[in-house]
């Protein structure tokens, strides 16, 4: 399917070239925009980023396949993150993964069958000192135990 | 004790606030100073690097060439990934604008017109509340064209956020380079050093976040008074991050030189339930930890970890209690250094992989005492081997946890021992009957 960024999404990127003395050095936030605008990074996405910034289309998989926050895949509309590194397991990081994998029915990096939910099992997101967290899609949800985390999907759930 | 960087003022945050309480005035003096004053300031007064190594702020700046025809640049590294660490949000969040007032400082110090803070991608909220801050400092003219005016003077810079997106060794000064010129973020080989060759070729000065936010107190109130706080080889203070096992985790703006224990029973709370603790780590993941009965005595300032055998880090301090199972602590620890390896380097990419898999069977219960050495070797084999710092970043941890545990680990592999028929076969060598004759079941 072809992918062409919206209007605004361009002015979007030219403001993020601006930053820059080298066009290429837009290729993150481009990347990102693009990820917004499709929901995941598909070839036509990266073809299109590589086609703006004038690089190889490539590099530009190259950068994707690099960065954990570019989803090659559709992802849920809540995609949900949960830290299972050293800080949080200690204060029951992995209880809570278990409890989330349970609660949604998916393994890492699965989405669930009404595409509402992923889960992705991620590294220390800088939440040490509120652990355990949570981060759905952007939002971190933090301090939490077992019922909170039960809670957040369930009113994620109700939204819909 | 006074706090320098996340002082005790409400809504600090906000540019009027920041502005009634002496904001942009430290700018203001050092603008009307010579840019080698400034660096003699600075290097005066002691600062180090709070991103991990501790290196010489000033001298750092000072490795800037005078003249050059091609542009300067400043990195300001806000990656902050290093499990454990969680300081520099604390900075986008509370005190936005003494960070950027620091960046217009250490700009004209080195001569740079452009600034780009790098932020990990994670922190989505906190580059919204960085970008606010960035956005009312160039509306009333602190930084862009309009700092000419409001500062009469002739020097200006501008100052950029880029935001990450999720690679933990994008907080390498060089990968950091490569990622933000739109490249893998693989590290490069030095020399040459940024100063020389940084970005786009040209030289570059690269600062941890909490480094630059301490320039505008230096600058206001004097060299002299900023080094004659805390440890005097590693004055000022530093913005302990405690997790784990405490009754009060979080932020904590302490003078260099604190007490460990202080740190984790007067500030922290204490551990839960009083339990006894087993192990702390003291500088974020990557830095050597220390046994629960290590830590009497020592004090929280890079001479002195390194003098007991350890680094400050970031000052992430993570302590576990008598509970924890160490094991499974560390195949995480392996696990986070075998994800975050960028793949550039053999000993890396594979050692980190050959530990993490070893340490699993080690969680399994299917350790064997000899796994332990293959570990330290397999560390051994890593540090020093890489361009980066994340070989030694991945080894310490698995070494310095298994010498200074020995005997716990090696609870947790003898009894539970069922050796492969590789090693059976080996192990009969040394018997007197004929192998022929052995059956291997």
């Amino acid at each position: 399917m072809e992918f062409k960024f919206t209007d605004e999404n361009i002015k979007r990127i030219e403001k993020s070239i601006a930053k820059y003395p080298d066009k290429k050095a837009a290729v993150m936030d481009t990347l990102y925009i693009g990820q917004e605008q499709n929901g995941w990074v598909s070839g036509e996405v990266m073809q299109e980023v590589a086609r703006t910034l004038e690089m190889p289309p490539e590099e530009v998989l190259g950068i994707v396949t690099f960065y954990t926050m570019y989803h090659q895949k559709p992802m849920g509309k809540y995609h949900i993150q949960v830290c299972t590194n050293v800080s949080c397991m200690l204060r029951g990081g992995y209880d809570i993964y278990e409890k989330v994998k349970k609660k949604l029915g998916i393994e890492n990096m699965q989405v669930t069958g009404d595409n509402l939910f992923s889960l992705e099992e991620v590294e220390c997101m800088g939440s040490c000192g509120t652990a355990p967290m949570i981060a759905v899609n952007e939002d971190y949800f933090e301090n939490l135990d077992l019922v909170k985390a039960e809670q957040i999907i369930e009113s994620l759930k109700n939204k819909n | 004790m006074e706090r320098i960087v996340l002082p005790d003022i409400k809504d600090l945050h906000l540019i009027d606030v920041y502005l009634q309480n002496e904001g942009y005035s430290a700018a203001k003096k050092a603008f009307s100073q010579a840019p080698d004053a400034i660096i003699d300031q600075v290097k005066k007064s002691g600062l180090r690097g709070r991103g991990g190594a501790a290196f010489s702020a000033g001298l750092k700046w000072s490795f800037m060439p005078k003249t050059s025809d091609k542009p300067k640049y400043l990195c300001i590294n806000g990656d902050e990934s290093e499990p454990g660490s969680f300081k520099d949000r604390q900075i986008f969040e509370s005190n936005p604008h003494q960070l950027i007032e620091g960046i217009l400082i250490a700009c004209y110090a080195i001569g740079s017109k452009s600034a780009y803070l790098y932020i990990r991608g994670e922190y989505s909220k906190w580059i919204k509340l960085m970008e606010k801050a960035l956005a009312d400092a160039y509306e009333k003219g602190f930084v862009g064209e309009a700092m000419k005016e409001q500062f009469n003077t002739d020097f200006f810079c501008n100052i950029y956020i880029h935001k990450g997106a999720g690679a933990y060794i994008c907080g390498e000064e060089s990968s950091l380079m490569n990622s933000l010129e739109g490249k893998r973020g693989y590290p490069r080989v030095k020399p040459p050093f940024p100063a020389q060759n940084g970005l786009w070729g040209c030289p570059t000065t690269i600062n941890n976040v909490e480094t630059i936010a301490n320039v505008p107190p230096i600058i206001n109130k004097g060299w002299e008074w900023f080094s004659k706080i805390g440890e005097p080889k590693h004055p000022g203070t530093l913005l302990y991050g405690i997790s784990g096992h405490v009754n009060k985790p979080g932020i904590y703006e302490l003078p260099s030189g604190t007490l460990l224990k202080d740190l984790i029973y007067n500030y922290a709370g204490g551990v839960p339930g009083n339990k006894k603790i087993l192990c702390v780590i003291p500088g974020g993941s990557s830095m050597p930890p220390l046994r629960g009965d290590q830590i009497e005595g020592v004090k929280m300032d890079a001479e002195s970890l390194k003098a007991f055998g350890t680094a400050i880090g970031t000052g992430g301090v993570m302590v576990m209690d008598e509970d924890t199972d160490l094991v499974r602590v560390l195949a995480r620890i392996a696990k986070f250094y075998h994800h975050e390896s960028c793949g550039q380097c053999t000993p890396c990419r594979e050692g980190t992989g050959w530990m993490l898999k070893i340490l699993n069977r080690m969680v399994k219960g299917e350790g064997t005492t000899h796994d332990l050495d293959l570990l330290i070797s397999v560390a051994n084999n890593i540090e020093g081997n890489t361009i980066c710092a994340l070989g030694e970043a991945a080894a310490w941890p698995v070494k310095f946890m298994i010498k200074r545990f020995r005997d716990y680990f090696e609870k947790r592999v003898t009894s539970e021992v069922d050796m492969p028929i590789p090693n059976k076969v080996h192990s009969l060598r040394n018997t007197n009957i004929p192998l022929a004759d052995q059956k291997i079941s």
